[in-house]
Protein backbone atom coordinates (compact mmCIF):
# COMPACT_ATOMS: atom_id res chain seq x y z
CA UNK A 1 0.00 0.00 0.00
CA UNK A 2 2.79 2.16 1.11
CA UNK A 3 4.61 1.82 -2.42
CA UNK A 4 1.26 2.84 -3.93
CA UNK A 5 0.97 6.16 -2.19
CA UNK A 6 4.53 6.71 -3.20
CA UNK A 7 3.88 5.99 -6.92
CA UNK A 8 0.62 8.94 -7.27
CA UNK A 9 2.59 11.03 -5.33
CA UNK A 10 5.48 11.10 -7.67
CA UNK A 11 2.95 11.30 -10.41
CA UNK A 12 2.00 14.29 -9.36
CA UNK A 13 5.38 15.45 -8.68
CA UNK A 14 6.73 14.99 -12.53
CA UNK A 15 3.07 16.08 -14.05
CA UNK A 16 3.34 19.52 -11.69
CA UNK A 17 7.05 19.56 -13.18
CA UNK A 18 6.56 18.69 -16.55
CA UNK A 19 3.87 21.22 -16.87
CA UNK A 20 6.07 24.12 -14.93
CA UNK A 21 9.03 23.03 -17.98
CA UNK A 22 6.65 23.56 -20.66
CA UNK A 23 5.70 27.05 -19.54
CA UNK A 24 8.92 27.82 -18.87
CA UNK A 25 10.00 27.14 -22.19
CA UNK A 26 7.01 28.61 -23.96
CA UNK A 27 7.45 32.01 -22.39
CA UNK A 28 10.68 32.50 -20.61
CA UNK A 29 12.29 33.48 -24.51
CA UNK A 30 15.11 31.44 -23.88
CA UNK A 31 14.00 27.89 -25.33
CA UNK A 32 15.67 26.29 -28.41
CA UNK A 33 13.24 25.95 -30.57
CA UNK A 34 13.28 24.72 -34.48
CA UNK A 35 11.62 25.31 -37.84
CA UNK A 36 11.90 23.84 -40.98
CA UNK A 37 11.53 26.43 -44.08
CA UNK A 38 11.82 26.77 -47.82
CA UNK A 39 14.44 29.58 -48.39
CA UNK A 40 14.06 31.01 -52.08
CA UNK A 41 17.02 33.19 -52.72
CA UNK A 42 16.84 35.75 -55.42
CA UNK A 43 19.61 35.61 -57.95
CA UNK A 44 21.56 38.25 -57.33
CA UNK A 45 22.43 37.42 -53.92
CA UNK A 46 22.83 33.75 -54.28
CA UNK A 47 26.60 33.68 -53.75
CA UNK A 48 26.88 35.85 -50.71
CA UNK A 49 27.41 33.61 -47.74
CA UNK A 50 24.05 34.07 -46.26
CA UNK A 51 24.00 30.74 -43.74
CA UNK A 52 27.74 31.77 -42.48
CA UNK A 53 26.24 34.78 -41.18
CA UNK A 54 22.68 33.18 -39.84
CA UNK A 55 25.51 30.85 -37.95
CA UNK A 56 27.80 33.72 -36.58
CA UNK A 57 25.83 36.66 -36.10
CA UNK A 58 22.46 35.00 -34.46
CA UNK A 59 23.53 31.96 -33.23
CA UNK A 60 21.71 29.40 -35.07
CA UNK A 61 22.35 25.86 -35.97
CA UNK A 62 21.13 25.61 -39.91
CA UNK A 63 20.88 22.29 -41.19
CA UNK A 64 20.54 21.82 -45.20
CA UNK A 65 18.08 19.17 -46.22
CA UNK A 66 18.20 20.21 -49.70
CA UNK A 67 19.90 22.52 -51.67
CA UNK A 68 19.45 23.79 -55.24
CA UNK A 69 21.92 26.73 -55.71
CA UNK A 70 23.31 27.94 -59.11
CA UNK A 71 25.04 30.65 -60.08
CA UNK A 72 23.00 33.61 -61.66
CA UNK A 73 19.98 31.14 -61.00
CA UNK A 74 17.09 31.91 -58.24
CA UNK A 75 18.23 29.47 -55.29
CA UNK A 76 16.07 27.11 -53.16
CA UNK A 77 17.51 25.74 -49.92
CA UNK A 78 15.60 23.59 -47.72
CA UNK A 79 16.67 23.86 -43.73
CA UNK A 80 16.28 23.62 -40.49
CA UNK A 81 16.96 26.14 -38.57
CA UNK A 82 17.06 25.64 -34.45
CA UNK A 83 18.50 28.79 -31.96
CA UNK A 84 16.53 30.45 -29.34
CA UNK A 85 13.43 32.21 -30.28
CA UNK A 86 14.27 35.37 -30.00
CA UNK A 87 17.30 34.92 -32.16
CA UNK A 88 15.44 33.02 -34.86
CA UNK A 89 13.13 35.70 -35.25
CA UNK A 90 16.24 37.68 -35.65
CA UNK A 91 17.49 35.69 -38.34
CA UNK A 92 14.52 35.38 -39.91
CA UNK A 93 14.43 39.05 -40.56
CA UNK A 94 17.96 39.41 -41.68
CA UNK A 95 16.53 36.85 -44.17
CA UNK A 96 13.32 38.58 -45.46
CA UNK A 97 15.95 42.28 -45.66
CA UNK A 98 17.91 40.83 -48.15
CA UNK A 99 15.00 39.21 -50.24
CA UNK A 100 15.02 36.29 -49.27
CA UNK A 101 11.01 34.32 -48.97
CA UNK A 102 10.67 31.95 -46.38
CA UNK A 103 7.77 29.38 -46.76
CA UNK A 104 7.21 27.10 -43.61
CA UNK A 105 7.44 23.34 -44.84
CA UNK A 106 4.75 21.82 -42.99
CA UNK A 107 3.54 18.94 -44.64
CA UNK A 108 3.78 20.21 -48.46
CA UNK A 109 4.48 16.09 -49.05
CA UNK A 110 1.12 14.44 -48.52
CA UNK A 111 1.25 10.69 -48.23
CA UNK A 112 -2.61 9.06 -49.07
CA UNK A 113 -2.52 6.21 -46.53
CA UNK A 114 -5.46 4.27 -48.07
CA UNK A 115 -3.51 4.46 -51.82
CA UNK A 116 -0.38 2.75 -50.30
CA UNK A 117 0.31 -0.78 -51.37
CA UNK A 118 3.03 -1.16 -49.33
CA UNK A 119 4.97 -2.20 -52.36
CA UNK A 120 8.42 -0.60 -50.62
CA UNK A 121 9.64 0.96 -54.01
CA UNK A 122 9.67 4.65 -52.67
CA UNK A 123 12.06 3.15 -49.63
CA UNK A 124 15.42 3.17 -51.41
CA UNK A 125 14.60 6.43 -52.95
CA UNK A 126 12.86 8.75 -50.00
CA UNK A 127 16.88 10.18 -48.99
CA UNK A 128 15.68 11.49 -45.39
CA UNK A 129 13.74 7.95 -44.21
CA UNK A 130 10.71 10.02 -43.99
CA UNK A 131 8.94 6.89 -46.24
CA UNK A 132 10.44 3.83 -44.08
CA UNK A 133 9.65 0.31 -43.91
CA UNK A 134 8.46 -2.30 -40.87
CA UNK A 135 10.68 -5.32 -41.93
CA UNK A 136 8.21 -7.61 -39.88
CA UNK A 137 5.40 -6.61 -40.93
CA UNK A 138 6.86 -4.92 -44.44
CA UNK A 139 4.27 -2.60 -44.28
CA UNK A 140 5.48 1.27 -45.20
CA UNK A 141 5.01 4.56 -42.79
CA UNK A 142 5.19 8.25 -43.47
CA UNK A 143 6.67 10.56 -40.73
CA UNK A 144 5.78 14.00 -42.18
CA UNK A 145 8.46 15.81 -39.94
CA UNK A 146 11.20 14.41 -41.74
CA UNK A 147 10.27 15.00 -45.08
CA UNK A 148 12.39 17.48 -47.40
CA UNK A 149 9.96 17.74 -50.17
CA UNK A 150 12.70 16.45 -52.47
CA UNK A 151 10.02 15.53 -54.54
CA UNK A 152 11.50 12.08 -55.54
CA UNK A 153 8.83 9.60 -53.88
CA UNK A 154 6.41 11.48 -56.57
CA UNK A 155 8.15 9.88 -59.69
CA UNK A 156 8.53 6.37 -57.77
CA UNK A 157 5.37 5.65 -56.51
CA UNK A 158 3.33 3.51 -58.94
CA UNK A 159 0.51 4.01 -57.14
CA UNK A 160 0.01 7.63 -56.90
CA UNK A 161 -0.15 7.48 -53.08
CA UNK A 162 1.84 10.58 -52.53
CA UNK A 163 1.36 14.06 -53.69
CA UNK A 164 3.12 17.36 -53.09
CA UNK A 165 0.48 20.33 -52.03
CA UNK A 166 1.86 23.66 -53.07
CA UNK B 1 0.15 -40.15 -46.29
CA UNK B 2 -1.91 -39.78 -49.56
CA UNK B 3 -5.37 -37.33 -49.82
CA UNK B 4 -7.00 -36.59 -52.24
CA UNK B 5 -8.51 -33.16 -53.90
CA UNK B 6 -12.34 -34.65 -52.99
CA UNK B 7 -10.86 -35.92 -49.59
CA UNK B 8 -9.95 -32.42 -48.66
CA UNK B 9 -13.19 -30.85 -50.66
CA UNK B 10 -15.34 -33.11 -47.62
CA UNK B 11 -12.96 -31.82 -44.99
CA UNK B 12 -14.19 -28.54 -45.83
CA UNK B 13 -17.75 -28.90 -46.22
CA UNK B 14 -17.59 -31.03 -42.86
CA UNK B 15 -15.73 -27.75 -41.61
CA UNK B 16 -12.81 -30.14 -40.39
CA UNK B 17 -10.49 -28.56 -42.76
CA UNK B 18 -7.06 -27.54 -41.63
CA UNK B 19 -5.67 -25.01 -44.14
CA UNK B 20 -2.45 -22.46 -43.27
CA UNK B 21 -0.54 -19.95 -45.52
CA UNK B 22 2.32 -19.97 -47.43
CA UNK B 23 4.26 -18.87 -44.36
CA UNK B 24 3.21 -20.33 -41.48
CA UNK B 25 3.66 -23.80 -42.95
CA UNK B 26 7.53 -23.22 -42.92
CA UNK B 27 7.54 -23.06 -39.35
CA UNK B 28 4.93 -25.94 -39.00
CA UNK B 29 7.61 -27.91 -41.56
CA UNK B 30 10.24 -27.04 -39.06
CA UNK B 31 8.77 -27.93 -35.90
CA UNK B 32 6.92 -31.29 -36.25
CA UNK B 33 8.81 -32.22 -39.38
CA UNK B 34 7.43 -32.51 -43.07
CA UNK B 35 5.59 -36.29 -42.70
CA UNK B 36 3.82 -34.62 -39.61
CA UNK B 37 3.10 -31.56 -41.26
CA UNK B 38 1.20 -33.19 -44.40
CA UNK B 39 -0.18 -34.91 -42.18
CA UNK B 40 -2.46 -32.42 -40.38
CA UNK B 41 -2.46 -29.72 -42.98
CA UNK B 42 -5.03 -30.19 -46.12
CA UNK B 43 -4.41 -27.14 -47.82
CA UNK B 44 -1.80 -24.24 -47.89
CA UNK B 45 -2.55 -21.03 -49.53
CA UNK B 46 -0.56 -18.46 -51.19
CA UNK B 47 -0.64 -15.02 -52.82
CA UNK B 48 0.88 -12.63 -54.77
CA UNK B 49 0.05 -8.62 -54.95
CA UNK B 50 1.58 -6.22 -57.97
CA UNK B 51 1.98 -4.74 -61.26
CA UNK B 52 1.06 -7.31 -63.89
CA UNK B 53 1.12 -6.19 -67.29
CA UNK B 54 -0.88 -8.29 -69.35
CA UNK B 55 -4.33 -7.92 -67.87
CA UNK B 56 -7.02 -6.75 -69.50
CA UNK B 57 -10.94 -6.87 -68.95
CA UNK B 58 -13.55 -7.67 -71.91
CA UNK B 59 -17.24 -6.98 -71.24
CA UNK B 60 -20.70 -6.28 -73.51
CA UNK B 61 -22.06 -3.42 -73.40
CA UNK B 62 -25.44 -4.50 -74.38
CA UNK B 63 -27.25 -3.02 -78.02
CA UNK B 64 -28.52 1.18 -78.07
CA UNK B 65 -30.97 1.66 -80.33
CA UNK B 66 -30.63 1.94 -83.33
CA UNK B 67 -28.11 -0.43 -82.68
CA UNK B 68 -23.85 -0.40 -83.71
CA UNK B 69 -21.55 -2.26 -84.22
CA UNK B 70 -18.72 -0.69 -83.02
CA UNK B 71 -15.79 -0.17 -85.17
CA UNK B 72 -13.78 1.80 -82.58
CA UNK B 73 -13.80 2.36 -78.95
CA UNK B 74 -12.87 4.71 -76.68
CA UNK B 75 -13.37 4.86 -72.39
CA UNK B 76 -12.85 7.81 -70.74
CA UNK B 77 -11.07 8.68 -73.42
CA UNK B 78 -8.59 5.55 -74.05
CA UNK B 79 -8.79 3.33 -77.18
CA UNK B 80 -10.38 -0.20 -76.33
CA UNK B 81 -10.89 -2.67 -79.41
CA UNK B 82 -13.78 -3.51 -80.60
CA UNK B 83 -12.79 -5.39 -83.78
CA UNK B 84 -14.19 -8.80 -82.35
CA UNK B 85 -18.10 -8.43 -82.77
CA UNK B 86 -20.81 -5.25 -82.34
CA UNK B 87 -21.09 -4.41 -79.14
CA UNK B 88 -17.96 -6.79 -76.82
CA UNK B 89 -14.95 -4.75 -76.07
CA UNK B 90 -11.34 -5.31 -75.15
CA UNK B 91 -9.66 -3.09 -72.75
CA UNK B 92 -6.30 -3.91 -72.55
CA UNK B 93 -4.52 -2.66 -69.06
CA UNK B 94 -1.71 -0.72 -70.48
CA UNK B 95 -3.31 1.24 -73.15
CA UNK B 96 -2.83 5.04 -72.81
CA UNK B 97 -5.24 8.09 -73.65
CA UNK B 98 -5.41 9.39 -77.40
CA UNK B 99 -3.30 11.96 -77.51
CA UNK B 100 -1.54 11.24 -74.41
CA UNK B 101 2.32 12.68 -74.73
CA UNK B 102 3.42 9.38 -73.53
CA UNK B 103 7.23 10.09 -73.70
CA UNK B 104 7.74 12.78 -76.48
CA UNK B 105 7.49 15.68 -73.39
CA UNK B 106 9.61 13.68 -71.45
CA UNK B 107 9.33 12.30 -68.81
CA UNK B 108 6.06 11.06 -69.56
CA UNK B 109 3.80 11.07 -65.84
CA UNK B 110 1.61 8.09 -67.14
CA UNK B 111 -1.16 9.23 -64.31
CA UNK B 112 -4.14 7.25 -66.38
CA UNK B 113 -4.56 4.53 -68.70
CA UNK B 114 -6.35 1.37 -69.10
CA UNK B 115 -5.44 0.05 -65.96
CA UNK B 116 -6.85 2.84 -64.09
CA UNK B 117 -10.05 2.89 -66.17
CA UNK B 118 -10.60 -1.49 -64.80
CA UNK B 119 -9.90 0.38 -61.55
CA UNK B 120 -12.92 2.69 -61.71
CA UNK B 121 -14.90 0.67 -63.33
CA UNK B 122 -14.69 -2.52 -60.36
CA UNK B 123 -15.13 0.79 -57.82
CA UNK B 124 -18.78 1.63 -60.11
CA UNK B 125 -17.62 4.54 -61.25
CA UNK B 126 -19.74 5.76 -64.69
CA UNK B 127 -17.17 5.51 -67.93
CA UNK B 128 -18.13 7.58 -70.92
CA UNK B 129 -17.91 4.94 -73.91
CA UNK B 130 -17.23 6.79 -77.28
CA UNK B 131 -18.12 4.30 -80.47
CA UNK B 132 -18.11 5.16 -84.34
CA UNK B 133 -18.93 2.85 -87.36
CA UNK B 134 -19.43 2.62 -90.78
CA UNK B 135 -22.87 1.33 -90.47
CA UNK B 136 -24.35 -1.78 -92.18
CA UNK B 137 -27.98 -2.05 -92.68
CA UNK B 138 -28.15 -4.28 -89.77
CA UNK B 139 -26.39 -1.73 -87.54
CA UNK B 140 -27.35 1.62 -89.16
CA UNK B 141 -25.82 3.97 -86.45
CA UNK B 142 -22.38 5.48 -86.95
CA UNK B 143 -21.93 7.44 -83.57
CA UNK B 144 -22.15 6.51 -79.75
CA UNK B 145 -21.41 8.79 -77.21
CA UNK B 146 -22.90 7.76 -73.80
CA UNK B 147 -22.15 6.08 -70.54
CA UNK B 148 -21.56 2.94 -68.38
CA UNK B 149 -21.26 1.69 -65.38
CA UNK B 150 -20.62 -2.18 -64.36
CA UNK B 151 -23.91 -2.78 -63.07
CA UNK B 152 -25.62 -2.14 -66.68
CA UNK B 153 -22.87 -4.32 -68.27
CA UNK B 154 -23.77 -7.96 -69.73
CA UNK B 155 -20.96 -9.50 -69.10
CA UNK B 156 -17.76 -7.75 -67.45
CA UNK B 157 -14.52 -10.11 -67.43
CA UNK B 158 -11.13 -9.97 -66.16
CA UNK B 159 -8.96 -11.77 -68.41
CA UNK B 160 -5.11 -12.04 -68.28
CA UNK B 161 -2.82 -13.51 -70.51
CA UNK B 162 -0.03 -13.51 -68.12
CA UNK B 163 0.03 -13.20 -64.75
CA UNK B 164 2.21 -14.22 -61.53
CA UNK B 165 4.95 -15.00 -62.40
CA UNK B 166 7.40 -17.83 -60.98
CA UNK B 167 10.22 -15.49 -59.50
CA UNK B 168 11.56 -12.37 -61.15
CA UNK B 169 14.77 -10.16 -62.07
CA UNK B 170 15.83 -8.15 -59.89
CA UNK B 171 16.39 -4.68 -61.64
CA UNK B 172 19.48 -2.38 -61.29
CA UNK B 173 20.67 0.84 -63.47
CA UNK B 174 24.69 0.60 -64.31
CA UNK B 175 24.74 4.11 -66.15
CA UNK B 176 24.89 7.21 -65.08
CA UNK B 177 21.58 8.89 -65.43
CA UNK B 178 18.78 8.00 -63.64
CA UNK B 179 16.24 5.49 -65.77
CA UNK B 180 12.69 4.84 -65.70
CA UNK B 181 11.69 1.29 -66.16
CA UNK B 182 8.53 -1.23 -65.88
CA UNK B 183 10.84 -1.82 -63.02
CA UNK B 184 10.33 1.25 -61.29
CA UNK B 185 12.80 4.28 -60.99
CA UNK B 186 16.55 2.85 -61.14
CA UNK B 187 19.21 5.43 -59.71
CA UNK B 188 22.23 5.57 -61.44
CA UNK B 189 25.60 3.45 -60.45
CA UNK B 190 23.32 0.86 -58.37
CA UNK B 191 21.53 3.42 -56.30
CA UNK B 192 19.18 0.83 -55.89
CA UNK B 193 17.73 -2.40 -56.58
CA UNK B 194 13.99 -3.16 -57.35
CA UNK B 195 12.79 -7.06 -57.13
CA UNK B 196 9.10 -8.06 -57.49
CA UNK B 197 7.92 -11.17 -56.26
CA UNK B 198 6.40 -12.01 -52.95
CA UNK B 199 9.00 -14.92 -52.51
CA UNK B 200 8.33 -17.75 -50.02
CA UNK B 201 4.40 -16.46 -50.59
CA UNK B 202 4.30 -17.06 -54.67
CA UNK B 203 2.10 -19.01 -55.87
CA UNK B 204 4.42 -20.76 -57.93
CA UNK B 205 7.43 -21.19 -55.84
CA UNK B 206 5.29 -22.56 -53.50
CA UNK B 207 4.75 -25.67 -56.33
CA UNK B 208 7.49 -25.40 -58.59
CA UNK B 209 6.78 -27.89 -60.81
CA UNK B 210 3.42 -27.48 -60.99
CA UNK B 211 2.33 -30.69 -59.43
CA UNK B 212 -1.24 -29.31 -58.23
CA UNK B 213 -1.35 -25.70 -59.63
CA UNK B 214 -3.05 -26.17 -63.32
CA UNK B 215 -5.71 -25.67 -65.64
CA UNK B 216 -9.28 -25.24 -63.99
CA UNK B 217 -7.72 -24.48 -60.75
CA UNK B 218 -9.85 -22.30 -58.56
CA UNK B 219 -8.14 -18.99 -57.20
CA UNK B 220 -8.80 -15.90 -55.34
CA UNK B 221 -8.75 -13.26 -58.02
CA UNK B 222 -8.83 -9.75 -57.45
CA UNK B 223 -11.16 -10.46 -54.34
CA UNK B 224 -13.39 -12.56 -56.28
CA UNK B 225 -13.82 -15.74 -57.60
CA UNK B 226 -11.58 -16.76 -60.57
CA UNK B 227 -9.60 -19.94 -62.39
CA UNK B 228 -6.78 -20.56 -64.29
CA UNK B 229 -7.52 -21.33 -67.98
CA UNK B 230 -4.16 -21.82 -69.30
CA UNK B 231 -0.69 -21.45 -68.96
CA UNK B 232 0.74 -17.12 -69.07
CA UNK B 233 2.88 -16.38 -72.36
CA UNK B 234 6.01 -16.52 -72.11
CA UNK B 235 5.98 -19.64 -69.88
CA UNK B 236 9.35 -20.87 -69.44
CA UNK B 237 9.62 -24.05 -67.24
CA UNK B 238 12.79 -24.98 -68.39
CA UNK B 239 15.33 -22.58 -66.80
CA UNK B 240 18.13 -22.87 -64.70
CA UNK B 241 16.47 -24.23 -61.31
CA UNK B 242 17.69 -25.30 -57.58
CA UNK B 243 18.55 -28.84 -56.58
CA UNK B 244 15.17 -28.32 -54.66
CA UNK B 245 13.48 -27.31 -58.32
CA UNK B 246 12.78 -23.23 -57.27
CA UNK B 247 13.33 -21.62 -60.55
CA UNK B 248 16.31 -19.19 -60.23
CA UNK B 249 15.14 -16.73 -63.13
CA UNK B 250 11.62 -15.90 -64.20
CA UNK B 251 9.98 -19.34 -65.36
CA UNK B 252 6.59 -20.35 -65.48
CA UNK B 253 3.21 -17.64 -65.69
CA UNK B 254 -0.78 -17.94 -65.35
CA UNK B 255 -3.29 -17.21 -67.71
CA UNK B 256 -5.93 -16.25 -65.16
CA UNK B 257 -9.82 -15.33 -65.78
CA UNK B 258 -12.51 -14.23 -63.33
CA UNK B 259 -15.96 -12.21 -62.92
CA UNK B 260 -14.97 -8.44 -63.01
CA UNK B 261 -18.47 -7.65 -61.23
CA UNK B 262 -17.34 -10.15 -57.88
CA UNK B 263 -13.79 -7.62 -57.92
CA UNK B 264 -12.69 -5.64 -55.29
CA UNK B 265 -10.87 -2.16 -56.16
CA UNK B 266 -8.79 -2.99 -52.86
CA UNK B 267 -7.48 -6.13 -54.58
CA UNK B 268 -7.31 -4.43 -58.37
CA UNK B 269 -5.25 -1.05 -59.10
CA UNK B 270 -4.34 0.96 -61.40
CA UNK B 271 -0.14 1.55 -61.74
CA UNK B 272 2.19 4.32 -63.06
CA UNK B 273 5.24 4.00 -64.19
CA UNK B 274 6.98 7.84 -64.37
CA UNK B 275 8.70 7.22 -68.11
CA UNK B 276 7.15 3.65 -68.65
CA UNK B 277 3.53 3.70 -68.73
CA UNK B 278 0.18 2.19 -66.99
CA UNK B 279 -0.41 -1.33 -66.05
CA UNK B 280 -2.48 -3.05 -63.53
CA UNK B 281 -1.82 -4.50 -59.95
CA UNK B 282 -3.50 -7.40 -59.41
CA UNK B 283 -3.77 -10.05 -56.02
CA UNK B 284 -4.16 -13.41 -56.51
CA UNK B 285 -4.43 -16.10 -54.63
CA UNK B 286 -4.19 -19.61 -55.05
CA UNK B 287 -4.50 -23.15 -52.83
CA UNK B 288 -2.20 -26.16 -52.75
CA UNK B 289 -3.95 -29.21 -51.68
CA UNK B 290 -1.04 -30.96 -49.49
CA UNK B 291 -1.91 -34.48 -51.08
CA UNK B 292 1.30 -35.89 -50.29
CA UNK B 293 4.79 -34.79 -48.54
CA UNK B 294 6.44 -34.04 -51.43
CA UNK B 295 3.72 -31.39 -52.08
CA UNK B 296 4.05 -30.24 -48.28
CA UNK B 297 7.73 -30.35 -48.87
CA UNK B 298 7.41 -27.55 -51.74
CA UNK B 299 5.41 -25.41 -49.68
CA UNK B 300 8.21 -25.13 -46.64
CA UNK B 301 9.78 -23.51 -49.07
CA UNK B 302 11.54 -20.03 -47.54
CA UNK B 303 12.88 -16.95 -48.72
CA UNK B 304 16.23 -17.94 -48.04
CA UNK B 305 15.81 -20.50 -50.41
CA UNK B 306 14.57 -18.68 -53.35
CA UNK B 307 16.76 -17.19 -55.67
CA UNK B 308 16.78 -14.85 -58.46
CA UNK B 309 19.14 -12.73 -60.82
CA UNK B 310 20.32 -9.03 -60.43
CA UNK B 311 19.86 -7.55 -64.27
CA UNK B 312 21.37 -4.69 -65.78
CA UNK B 313 18.54 -2.33 -67.04
CA UNK B 314 20.34 0.11 -68.39
CA UNK B 315 21.80 -1.33 -71.11
CA UNK B 316 21.85 -5.76 -70.71
CA UNK B 317 17.79 -5.97 -70.73
CA UNK B 318 16.91 -3.44 -72.97
CA UNK B 319 19.28 -4.68 -75.90
CA UNK B 320 18.36 -8.38 -75.06
CA UNK B 321 21.94 -8.92 -73.87
CA UNK B 322 22.95 -11.84 -71.54
CA UNK B 323 24.31 -11.21 -68.14
CA UNK B 324 23.36 -11.55 -64.26
CA UNK B 325 25.23 -8.85 -62.34
CA UNK B 326 24.74 -11.22 -59.11
CA UNK B 327 22.44 -14.08 -57.81
CA UNK B 328 20.61 -13.02 -54.49
CA UNK B 329 18.12 -14.39 -52.15
CA UNK B 330 14.45 -13.19 -51.07
CA UNK B 331 15.74 -12.94 -47.46
CA UNK B 332 18.39 -10.67 -48.78
CA UNK B 333 16.11 -8.36 -50.86
CA UNK B 334 13.42 -7.98 -48.08
CA UNK B 335 16.51 -6.83 -45.55
CA UNK B 336 16.54 -4.01 -47.58
CA UNK B 337 20.01 -3.75 -48.89
CA UNK B 338 22.15 -6.85 -51.64
CA UNK B 339 25.52 -6.41 -52.16
CA UNK B 340 26.18 -5.78 -55.97
CA UNK B 341 29.44 -6.03 -57.50
CA UNK B 342 31.09 -5.19 -53.73
CA UNK B 343 28.39 -2.15 -52.98
CA UNK B 344 25.74 -1.96 -50.76
CA UNK B 345 22.37 -1.54 -52.85
CA UNK B 346 19.12 -0.46 -51.25
CA UNK B 347 16.14 -2.83 -52.42
CA UNK B 348 12.59 -1.88 -53.14
CA UNK B 349 9.71 -3.79 -53.90
CA UNK B 350 7.19 -4.10 -56.62
CA UNK B 351 5.17 -6.46 -55.46
CA UNK B 352 3.32 -6.03 -51.70
CA UNK B 353 4.32 -8.47 -49.71
CA UNK B 354 1.74 -6.92 -47.36
CA UNK B 355 -0.72 -7.14 -49.48
CA UNK B 356 0.45 -10.79 -50.36
CA UNK B 357 0.05 -11.70 -46.50
CA UNK B 358 -4.00 -10.76 -46.26
CA UNK B 359 -4.90 -12.14 -49.46
CA UNK B 360 -3.21 -15.59 -48.68
CA UNK B 361 -5.12 -14.98 -45.40
CA UNK B 362 -8.54 -14.28 -46.50
CA UNK B 363 -8.48 -17.41 -48.59
CA UNK B 364 -7.66 -19.32 -45.79
CA UNK B 365 -10.73 -17.98 -44.15
CA UNK B 366 -12.48 -18.87 -47.24
CA UNK B 367 -11.55 -22.09 -47.11
CA UNK B 368 -12.00 -22.53 -43.36
CA UNK B 369 -15.61 -21.43 -43.54
CA UNK B 370 -16.61 -23.84 -46.23
CA UNK B 371 -17.02 -20.92 -48.65
CA UNK B 372 -14.52 -22.03 -51.52
CA UNK B 373 -14.27 -25.43 -52.75
CA UNK B 374 -10.72 -27.07 -54.48
CA UNK B 375 -11.06 -28.11 -57.96
CA UNK B 376 -9.36 -30.68 -59.57
CA UNK B 377 -7.28 -28.91 -62.66
CA UNK B 378 -8.07 -30.60 -65.71
CA UNK B 379 -5.06 -30.35 -66.98
CA UNK B 380 -1.40 -29.79 -65.98
CA UNK B 381 0.89 -26.54 -66.69
CA UNK B 382 3.55 -28.18 -68.99
CA UNK B 383 6.49 -28.62 -66.71
CA UNK B 384 10.33 -29.27 -67.06
CA UNK B 385 9.87 -32.66 -69.44
CA UNK B 386 7.79 -30.25 -71.95
CA UNK B 387 10.16 -29.22 -75.13
CA UNK B 388 9.03 -25.76 -74.22
CA UNK B 389 11.81 -22.88 -74.92
CA UNK B 390 10.78 -18.92 -74.72
CA UNK B 391 12.12 -17.66 -78.20
CA UNK B 392 12.72 -14.51 -79.10
CA UNK B 393 12.20 -13.19 -82.22
CA UNK B 394 14.20 -13.16 -85.23
CA UNK B 395 13.59 -10.37 -87.47
CA UNK B 396 13.25 -11.36 -91.02
S1 LIG C 1 9.53 14.30 -50.79
FE1 LIG C 1 9.24 12.08 -50.71
S2 LIG C 1 11.27 11.24 -51.13
FE2 LIG C 1 11.58 13.39 -50.57
S3 LIG C 1 11.92 13.34 -48.36
FE3 LIG C 1 9.73 13.68 -48.63
S4 LIG C 1 8.87 11.63 -48.56
FE4 LIG C 1 11.07 11.36 -48.90
S1 LIG D 1 5.84 3.45 -53.47
FE1 LIG D 1 3.83 4.34 -53.01
S2 LIG D 1 2.47 2.59 -52.74
FE2 LIG D 1 4.56 1.81 -52.63
S3 LIG D 1 5.03 1.83 -50.45
FE3 LIG D 1 5.75 3.77 -51.26
S4 LIG D 1 4.05 5.20 -50.96
FE4 LIG D 1 3.22 3.13 -50.71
Amino acid sequence: MGGKEIGVRSDVFFTFYFLLSTFYFLFSGESMIKKRVVLTFPKEIVEQPITCHLIKDYDLIVNILSAKVNPNEEGRLVVEIGGQREKLAGGMDYLKGLGVSIQPLAQDVRWNEAKCVHCTACIPICPSDTLSVNREQMRVSFDSERCIVCGLCLKACPYQAVEILF
Amino acid sequence: MVKTIAQINERIKKGEVVVVTAEEIIGLVDKKGVKQAAKEVDVVTTATFGPMCSSEVYFNFGHSKPKIKAQKVWLNNVPAHAGLAAVDVFLGATEIPENDPANSIYLGAFKYGGGHIIEELVAGKDIRLKAISYGTDCYPRKELDTWINIEDLNEAVLFNPRNCYQNYNVAVNLSNTVIYTYMGVLQPGLGNANYCSAGQLSPLLNDPLYLTIGMGTRIFLGGGVGYIVWQGTQHNPNVARTDKGIPKSPAGTLAVLGDLKQINPEWLRGVSMTGYGVTLAVGIGVPIPILNEEICQYTAVKDEEIYTQVIDYSEAYPQGKPGSLAEVNYAQLKSGKIIVRNKEVPTGGLSSYAKAREIADILKEWIRKGEFLLTEPVQKLPSVDSKIRLKALKER
